[in-house]
């Protein structure tokens, strides 16, 4: 599915998903990333040691989930878009997922947007809490949305404006 | 006629940083570019391109165009050429033929020249690939993002490597439907995380598809449809798969072939390498041809990356300059370090077809 669709199956992502226990505490980053490409951003962005050093560029990124505080400084800087941060301690019922969107118009804080699954389907409504978009993200604005917690881990983009194209 | 040290010919990221490391070294250098601006395919290229910090990753191709051709502009052993092509290289004299402005004609004799010229898009046959709506994915960049108008409605992308995957992120940026991507390989070539990106905007990929027929609209004579096939594992279309999409772009991304002509008419010993793209000169690891004083950097030693396109430039202009006598004490650790970039540039995985291509390229 990833090499023929672009579309990671459960399998892939198993790999990639934080430990539950660690889910519990806070939010924390998921690298969606599964192809050895020379390429290592995601490294030079963490400055808090948990994206591991790359012995070779070509190296997977892997993260010590520990040094994680979910700050999200990585998200914007990864140029394929493969990084998200997770946070299952929003609230009872929601957790919130951070996701790089690279489209106009931006939704505005508190704006009730589309959320997507990987491979762009509709799978319900969240309400967005914050839009990152300063100099730092360079034209990579990070945006927060709570999704339903169940969906914390589907939940992989948005679509501005409802069904209207 | 004028004179120069070493000519640089083309102003993408490899004749930039050709431009850069002779001068640096003490060199005089003249960069030639038949375009207005510096930055070759960087001026189009809004995404953030991969690679380490040196390569100037997570940066977007913009930007890096646009850092690189200050630094050259500001740059006083660097004269800059624009709107000139070259169009001839006398092997006996060594002397270039440049059309400046589409005017003036001028020869410059240079002591070494530094090709790096780029690329052209491949195309594709089928039925009715001449329709007004059926463009190479360069030109509807260059529509996009360089001019800011939009190609049209509802798009079929042909090709799923790095160029199609990105070319459709950008269209749908723009707010042009991309229906499908589709591309006759079994597997997607371009890079994955690509291809999550444009799967997670909802377009489909389809592997294993190519296309049969365009057709017209009958009144206005532009694309109104397009006949999709799919391919059995030898390539072969298999009747009876046929889908119809109604698109009015038709975006062919097959591939892109290295500009020799001049390494042709310099009398460079060429091979023809599937691997980096076609004909190819052969070189040592200075990036030197067969003939001497003539170098290769970027595209047109080898189709690849911006990224090893920045390296190999400089590894050509540090050892033109080097050739001249030029040193200012640097030399040996600044090759050595481009070396090593780009041996580790290109060892994992996806590098391995750069590599088999080359592997037949050592004179
Ligand atoms: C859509 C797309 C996405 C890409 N994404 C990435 C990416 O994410 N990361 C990455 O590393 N790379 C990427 N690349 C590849 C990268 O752009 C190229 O590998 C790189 O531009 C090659 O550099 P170059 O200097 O060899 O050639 P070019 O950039 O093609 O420059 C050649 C220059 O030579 C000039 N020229 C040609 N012939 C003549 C002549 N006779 N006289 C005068 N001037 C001449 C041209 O006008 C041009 O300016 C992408 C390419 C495309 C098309
Ligand atoms: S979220 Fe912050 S701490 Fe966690 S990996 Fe990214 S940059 Fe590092
Ligand atoms: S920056 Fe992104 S694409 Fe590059 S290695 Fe890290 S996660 Fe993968």
């Amino acid at each position: 599915m990833l090499c023929t669709k672009g579309i990671p199956t459960t399998e892939d992502l198993a790999t990639r998903i934080p430990p539950e226990e660690r889910r519990r505490k806070g939010p924390v980053v998921m690298i969606e990333c599964f192809q050895k490409i020379p390429c290592n951003p995601c490294y030079t962005a963490c400055k808090h040691g948990a994206i591991q050093k790359f012995e070779d560029i070509n190296d997977l990124p892997s993260v010590n989930f520990d040094n994680c505080n979910g700050c999200g400084l990585c998200i914007s800087k990864c140029p394929g878009l493969a990084i998200f941060v997770i946070d299952e301690t929003y609230s009872e019922t929601q957790a919130t997922v951070s996701l790089p969107f690279e489209f106009l118009p931006l939704p505005h804080e508190g704006e009730e947007v589309d959320l997507l699954d990987r491979s762009g389907k509709k799978v319900g409504k969240g309400k967005v809490l914050k839009v990152r978009n300063g100099k730092y993200e360079d034209r990579t604005p990070v945006i927060t949305v709570a999704v339903p917690k169940e969906l914390s881990m589907v939940v992989r983009n948005i679509k501005v404006g409802g069904d209207v194209r | 006629m004028k004179k120069t040290e070493i000519a640089v010919i083309g102003g993408g990221p490899a004749g930039l940083m050709a431009s850069l490391a002779a001068a640096e070294m003490g060199a005089r250098v003249t960069l030639i570019d038949r375009n207005s601006r510096l930055g070759g395919q960087l001026v189009k290229q809004t995404h953030m391109f991969f690679g380490s910090e040196k390569e100037y990753a997570s940066i977007r191709g913009i930007d890096i165009g646009k850092i690189l051709s200050a630094e050259v502009l500001k740059n006083p052993r660097i004269e800059t050429m624009l709107d000139s092509t070259v169009i001839g290289y006398y092997p006996d004299d060594g002397v270039l033929g440049v059309e400046v402005e589409e005017k003036t004609f001028v020869k410059i004799k240079p002591e070494k020249v530094i090709v790096a010229t780029g690329a052209s898009e491949k195309f594709l046959p089928f039925e009715n690939n001449d329709l007004p709506g059926i463009y190479g994915a360069g030109a509807v960049q260059t529509l996009m993002n360089e001019h800011g108008v939009v190609p049209g409605d509802n798009v079929l992308m042909v090709g799923a490597g790095n160029i199609g995957l990105i070319v459709s992120y950008q269209l749908m940026q723009a707010g042009v439907n991309v229906k499908a991507i589709i591309d006759a390989a079994p597997n997607i070539g371009g890079y994955w995380v690509h291809a999550s990106k444009v799967a997670r905007l909802g377009v489909p990929i389809m592997t294993s598809y190519t296309v049969k027929a365009a057709y017209a609209n009958e009144l206005t004579g532009a694309l109104e449809r397009a006949v999709i096939w799919q391919v059995d594992n030898k390539w072969q279309p298999i009747p009876g798969t046929e889908k119809v999409l109604k698109v009015d772009v038709i975006c062919i991304s097959v591939g892109l072939s290295p500009l020799a002509e001049i390494l042709w008419q310099a009398g460079c010993k060429m091979k023809y390498v599937p691997q980096l793209g076609g004909h190819v000169a052969l070189r040592n690891e200075n990036m030197e041809t067969t003939v001497p004083g003539v170098y290769v950097a970027g595209d047109v030693a080898g189709v690849e990356e911006a990224s090893s396109a920045m390296i190999e430039g400089r590894l050509a202009g540090l050892n033109a300059a080097k050739s001249l006598g030029y040193d200012n004490g640097t030399f040996n650790e600044k090759r050595r370090e481009a070396l090593e970039q780009l041996e580790s540039l290109r060892s994992g995985p996806v590098g391995e077809k750069i590599r088999q291509g080359l592997a037949q390229l050592v004179s």
